[in-house]
C-alpha cells in the first residue's frame, strides 16, 4: 500500500497491535487468532484507517480493542447489523466482524443469517468454543447434547447448531473453517475470505481452556483427523475418502475407492457443501477444514451504490428546492 | 352550475366512510387535493382499521377520511362532520353518532340490502324506519348509477365497474362544493394509465357523479367556500410522514452528510421508509432490516462511518431499539430515532394515535442514559422538527428522539413551502487531527457543548476503538474506576441538560396578559388545544396557552412560565405523562386532561374542560 504521497509503505504485524493490554485468560485460543490476524493484516495492502473491526459481546468481542484499526465493541449479537450499516454506507472500508458461538448463533442468530443472505461486504470471524466463557461457563448453542455445565447440571438437552450448515442454508457465498492454533491454514482461509466479494464467514475452532478445555482436541491435538478441503482435489484424509451417495449425503469410503468427491467450492448448488458440513468428529471421526463454499453473487452494498448511481444519472442530483415544490402547489398572493 | 342556487358558507367538515376496500382514503385524498388547489385552509384526519380488508360490510371494516375546509385558518380536522358520505350500512352506523342533528347524510342506497343491514347490526332499514328524520338525507343509488354510466366500456368487469363508485361519490361531492376537477381527471389518467379502460371507467364515474349533482332534484343547492386568507406564498398539501421524510432529506443536505435510514415496516411509520426509498438521487440509502434491532443497529453503524443515521418506528418497535439507543448514548454518536406513536400497550390499536410513549423514550433504557426528545406539533411542522432533531444530534453527538403520532403521520394540511435559503446550516466537522499532543483522545470534549470529536474510519492517525463498556474520560480506554464512572455519568447528563441553552424559549400565547389559567400541551394536541382555546376566548374568558416542542431538555424558561399562572391544565392523549414530569421537576400542581380513545381530542370537549377549570 502507499501513503497519501504515493510512497510505498510496508506495514507489519506490530502496526496492528493497539496499546491496550490484552485481557483474555492465559492460554486462551483467542491469543493465537489475534496473532494470526495481526500477522495477516499487512497482506491486505489496506491502510489501517480503512479497516474496521466490529464485535458484539463475549470473550471474542474484546478483539477490536487489541487491533490498531477503527473498531466498535457493540451489543450482544448485533455486530452483523451494525457492520451492515457501516459497510453499506462506506464501501471504501474493509469491515470485519468478530463474534462467538453465543453471540452469532443465539442472541444474534437473526442478524447473522440476514447478513449472509444479503451478501454485504463483511468478513465474519466466528470463534466457536462451544461454551459461554464471559458469563463463566453455561452451555452454548453449539454445545453438544448431554453437556454438563453450570446451567445444565443434568446435561444439556438442546440439539446443537452446526454453524456452517446454518451459513450454507442462509445462502452464504463464502463458508470456511479453521483452527485457532493452525496458523498456516487459518491465514490461508483468511486470505481467501478477504479476497471474496460479499459476506464471508469463517468458523474458527477455538479452545476455551477455562470452561471447555479440550473441546476440539480431536482435531486440534490429533492432526490426523483434520480433513483439509482443497479445490480440485479428491476429498480424503488418512486412508479414507468422501463420496456423495445416491441420497445426496456424504459417505465415507476408502481413499482409493472409485468416484471420490472432487472438491469444488465454486459449485453453484450448495448441496455438496452442505453435505460436507455435516461431517463432524461425532459422525465420522474427522472434521473438514478449509473453504467449503466460495461463489459469486451480487454484493449488497454494490447494488445499493448502483441504484443510487443510476438514479442520479437518470434524474440528476436531487435538489431540495425542486423536491419541496414538486406535485400540486398553489400560490396565495 | 345551471340555475341552482349557490349558498356561501365559511367552513364544512366532510367525512367519507365505507368499507376498507371501497377506496375511501383515495377519495378523501383527491377531495383534499381539489380543496387545497381552491385555496381553502384545510386539515384532514384519515381514520382506518389496521386490517387491510376486514370482512366486507362489517363495522370493524369501516374506513373513514375526514376533511375540514374553510375560508379562514383552521387548526383541526373538526370535531363532528357536517356531511357524512356513507357507502354502506356499516359506514352509516359506525359514524352516525358523530354527525350533529341537522347534518347532511349522503348514502349509497344500493348497499342497504338485507345482508349488509344485518352485518351492520341494523334490525330495520334506517332509510325506511324514520330514524334519520333529524338529518338531511340524500339517498343516492351510487352503485347502480355507476354501473349504468360505465356500460359499453370494453375490458371492464362488472366487479371493476362497481368499484368505480367511489369516483361517482367524489364527483358528486366535487359538484356540491364547487371543487376544481381538472386535477382529479389528470390524476385518474396518471394513476390508471396502464389500464386505459379503468381510467375511462373512473373518469366516467366521476363525471356521472358530478352531473348527477347538477341535474338531480335531490340536490337543490350547492355550496361555495371561498379561499382562505393565508400568508402569501406558494403552498402544497403535506402529511406528517411526508414532511418528516422531506425534513430528513433537507437535514442531509444542510449537514452535507449522506442520509442512511434503517427501518422495519411498522404502522404508522412505514410510509417514511417508502417515501425515502424513492429518493436515491439524493444519495439516500434506505435499509429495510430484518428486525427493529437491526434497523437501529445499521443506522448506528452508518453514523459511526459518518452518515446521518436515522431509524424510524412506532412504540412496539421502539422498545426493541432501546439497547441500541443505550449504545448510542455510550458511544456518543449522532442518531435520530423517529417514534410515530400509536395506541398501546403491546400491539394496541396500530392505526390510532396516542401520546403514551413519552416516558418510554425518556427513561426506557438501562441506567442513566439521557437523550434529547423533540415532539412535532402539526403535519407540516414535522419538516422543521426533523431538521432540528438532526441539528441537535449532530452538534451534541447524541441519539435524539423525535416524537410524532398516527394523527400527524396521516393527517394533512396546507404548507407554506419554506425558502430553502432560510433553512439553518447544521453542518458539523469531523476530527482530522490528533487532539492531545500526537495522540487522539476520542472522549476529549468540546468545553462548551461537551460533545466529543467525531472521527470517522478512513481518517489516518485517528484509529480508535469505542464500545459499550465505560470509558475513561478523555482517552476513551476501558475504565472501571469508580470516580471516572461517576464523572462520565454526570458528564453525559450535563451534556444533554446543557442543550437547554441552545433551544428557543417557550412562547406563551396570552393576548392581554391577564389570564390566570395556562393550558400546556405537547405534540399533536397542538391543533385541538388551539381550537379549544379559541372557543374559550370567544366566550369572553381569558386563557393562556403554551406548547412544548422540546421535552428533554425543557425550555429554560418553563419553570418561570408555569409559576406565572394560578392554574395549569395539561391535556394529553395518555394518563398524565407530561403532567408527571412537570409536577416532579417544578413542584407545580398541574391538572391533567386525559383521554386515550385512539383519536384526537374533540376541541369542544376540551373547551368545556378549560372553561370549567377557569371557573373553578
Amino acid at each position: 500500500m502507499s501513503d497519501s504521497n504515493g510512497n510505498l509503505i510496508q506495514l507489519t504485524a506490530k502496526d496492528f497491535k493497539s496499546d491496550q493490554e490484552v485481557r483474555w485468560c492465559p492460554g486462551c485460543g483467542d491469543y493465537a487468532i489475534l496473532n494470526a490476524v495481526q500477522g495477516f493484516m499487512p497482506e491486505l495492502g489496506i491502510a489501517k484507517e480503512n479497516i474496521v473491526f466490529v464485535s458484539g459481546i463475549g470473550c471474542a468481542a474484546r478483539f477490536p480493542y487489541y487491533m490498531q484499526t477503527y473498531g466498535m465493541h457493540s451489543i450482544h449479537g448485533r455486530a452483523p447489523a451494525i457492520a451492515t450499516g457501516l459497510a453499506t454506507s462506506r464501501r471504501d472500508l474493509s469491515v470485519w466482524v468478530v463474534t462467538g458461538d453465543g453471540d452469532a448463533l443465539s442472541i444474534g442468530g437473526n442478524h447473522l443469517i440476514h447478513a449472509l443472505r444479503r451478501n454485504v461486504n463483511l468478513k465474519i470471524l466466528l470463534f466457536n468454543n462451544r461454551i459461554y466463557g464471559l458469563t463463566k461457563g453455561q452451555y452454548s448453542p453449539t454445545s453438544e447434547r448431554g453437556k454438563v455445565t453450570k446451567s445444565t447440571p443434568y446435561g444439556s438437552i438442546d440439539q446443537p447448531f452446526n454453524p456452517l450448515s446454518i451459513a450454507i442454508g442462509a445462502e452464504a457465498t463464502f463458508v470456511a473453517r479453521a483452527i485457532d492454533t493452525d496458523k498456516k491454514e487459518l491465514v490461508e482461509v483468511l486470505r481467501a475470505a478477504a479476497e471474496h466479494k460479499g459476506t464471508a464467514i469463517v468458523e474458527i475452532l477455538q479452545n476455551c481452556n477455562i470452561y471447555n478445555d479440550g473441546a476440539f482436541d480431536s482435531v486440534r491435538e490429533h492432526k490426523e483427523n483434520r480433513l483439509y478441503l482443497r479445490a480440485g482435489e479428491p476429498v480424503t484424509w488418512g486412508d479414507k475418502g468422501v463420496r456423495i451417495g445416491p441420497d445426496g449425503s456424504a459417505e465415507i469410503v476408502s481413499a482409493d475407492a472409485e468416484g471420490l468427491l472432487v472438491h469444488d467450492p465454486g459449485h453453484p448448488e450448495p448441496s455438496v457443501a452442505f453435505a460436507l458440513s455435516r461431517l463432524t468428529w461425532d459422525t465420522v471421526g474427522a472434521v473438514p477444514m478449509g473453504v467449503f463454499r466460495d461463489v459469486e453473487r451480487p454484493v449488497y452494498d454494490e447494488a445499493v451504490a448502483e441504484q443510487i448511481r443510476a438514479a442520479k444519472e437518470k434524474q440528476g442530483d436531487g435538489e431540495l428546492e425542486a423536491l419541496l415544490h414538486a406535485g400540486d402547489t398553489w400560490t396565495i398572493s | 352550475m345551471g340555475a341552482k342556487p349557490v349558498e356561501r358558507i365559511d367552513h364544512v367538515i366532510v367525512r367519507f366512510a365505507g368499507d376498507s376496500g371501497d377506496g375511501m382514503q383515495l377519495t378523501g385524498d383527491r377531495f383534499t387535493s381539489e380543496t387545497a388547489l381552491l385555496g381553502n385552509d384545510l386539515a384532514t384526519f384519515p381514520d382506518f382499521p389496521a386490517e387491510i380488508r376486514a370482512p366486507a360490510g362489517s363495522l370493524p371494516g369501516v374506513s373513514g377520511f375526514q376533511v375540514h375546509f374553510a375560508d379562514h385558518d383552521i387548526l383541526t380536522p373538526g370535531d363532528r362532520p357536517s356531511v357524512l358520505v356513507a357507502m354502506n350500512p356499516a359506514a352509516l352506523k359506525a359514524n352516525l353518532e358523530d354527525v350533529p342533528a341537522g347534518g347532511t347524510l349522503i348514502v349509497n342506497t344500493d348497499a342497504f340490502n338485507e345482508r349488509n343491514l344485518q352485518k351492520a347490526g341494523y334490525e330495520t332499514n334506517p332509510l325506511e324506519d324514520g330514524s334519520l328524520t333529524s338529518y338531511h338525507l340524500h339517498e343516492v343509488a351510487l352503485t347502480a348509477m355507476t354501473i349504468e354510466a360505465l356500460k359499453g366500456i370494453e375490458g371492464v368487469t362488472s366487479r371493476e365497474a362497481e368499484r368505480s363508485k367511489n369516483f361517482f361519490a367524489l364527483g358528486l361531492m366535487s359538484w356540491l362544493y364547487h371543487r376544481p376537477v381538472e386535477g382529479t381527471l389528470e390524476f385518474i389518467q396518471t394513476k390508471f394509465g396502464k389500464r386505459p379502460e379503468i381510467a375511462e371507467a373512473n373518469t366516467r364515474a366521476f363525471r356521472a357523479g358530478y352531473n348527477y349533482g347538477e341535474t338531480s332534484e335531490d340536490f337543490a343547492v350547492s355550496y361555495e367556500v371561498a379561499p382562505a386568507k393565508l400568508a402569501p406564498g406558494r403552498y402544497r398539501q403535506i402529511t406528517g410522514n411526508t414532511a418528516l421524510s422531506y425534513g430528513l432529506i433537507a437535514a442531509s443536505k444542510l449537514s452535507k452528510l449522506p442520509l442512511f435510514l434503517g427501518a422495519y415496516p411498522i404502522t404508522p411509520a412505514s410510509s417514511i421508509l417508502e417515501e425515502l426509498a424513492r429518493f436515491k438521487n439524493f444519495g439516500v440509502i434506505t435499509f429495510q432490516a430484518e428486525d427493529e434491532i437491526a434497523a437501529a443497529g445499521a443506522a448506528l453503524g452508518a453514523a459511526f462511518g459518518g452518515a446521518l443515521g436515522v431509524t424510524t418506528s412506532a412504540g412496539p418497535g421502539v422498545v426493541l431499539k432501546a439497547e441500541t439507543i443505550g449504545l448510542g448514548v455510550a458511544l456518543e454518536l449522532p442518531l435520530l430515532m423517529l417514534n410515530i406513536q400509536r395506541a398501546g400497550p403491546s400491539t394496541g390499536m396500530p392505526t390510532k394515535p396516542e401520546q403514551a410513549d413519552l416516558l418510554m423514550v425518556l427513561f426506557g433504557r438501562n441506567s442513566e442514559s439521557p437523550v434529547p426528545v423533540i415532539a412535532a406539533s402539526t403535519p407540516s411542522q414535522c419538516f422543521h422538527a426533523a431538521i432540528e432533531a438532526a441539528r441537535i444530534a449532530l452538534k451534541y453527538r447524541t441519539p435524539v428522539y423525535l416524537l410524532s403520532d398516527a394523527y400527524l403521520a396521516n393527517g394533512s394540511e396546507p404548507w407554506l413551502i419554506p425558502d430553502v435559503s432560510t433553512l439553518p446550516d447544521i453542518s458539523t466537522e469531523f476530527a482530522t487531527k490528533p487532539n492531545e499532543g500526537d495522540e487522539f483522545h476520542p472522549y476529549k470534549r468540546d468545553p462548551e457543548t461537551l460533545a466529543r470529536p467525531w472521527a470517522v474510519p478512513g481518517t489516518p492517525g485517528l484509529e480508535h476503538r469505542i464500545g459499550g463498556l465505560e470509558k475513561a474520560d478523555g482517552t476513551g480506554s476501558i475504565s472501571y474506576d469508580p470516580d471516572n464512572h461517576d464523572l462520565m455519568v454526570r458528564l453525559r447528563a450535563r451534556k444533554i441538560a446543557g442543550i437547554a441553552a441552545d433551544i428557543p424559549l417557550l412562547e406563551v400565547d396570552d393576548p392581554d396578559g391577564e389570564a390566570t389559567t395556562l393550558v400546556l400541551g405537547w405534540g399533536s394536541t397542538y391543533g385541538p388545544i388551539g381550537a379549544a382555546v379559541r372557543n374559550v376566548r370567544a366566550e369572553g374568558r381569558k386563557v393562556a396557552r403554551a406548547h412544548l416542542h422540546y421535552l428533554n431538555p425543557f425550555p429554560r424558561n418553563l419553570g418561570e412560565v408555569l409559576r406565572r399562572y394560578d392554574k395549569v391544565l395539561i391535556p394529553e392523549m395518555n394518563l398524565g405523562q407530561l403532567a408527571l414530569l412537570i409536577r416532579a421537576e417544578f413542584l407545580v400542581d398541574a391538572i391533567g386532561y386525559n383521554e386515550v380513545r385512539g383519536r384526537p381530542f374533540q376541541s369542544s370537549d376540551l373547551a368545556d374542560a378549560i372553561a370549567a377549570l377557569i371557573e373553578a
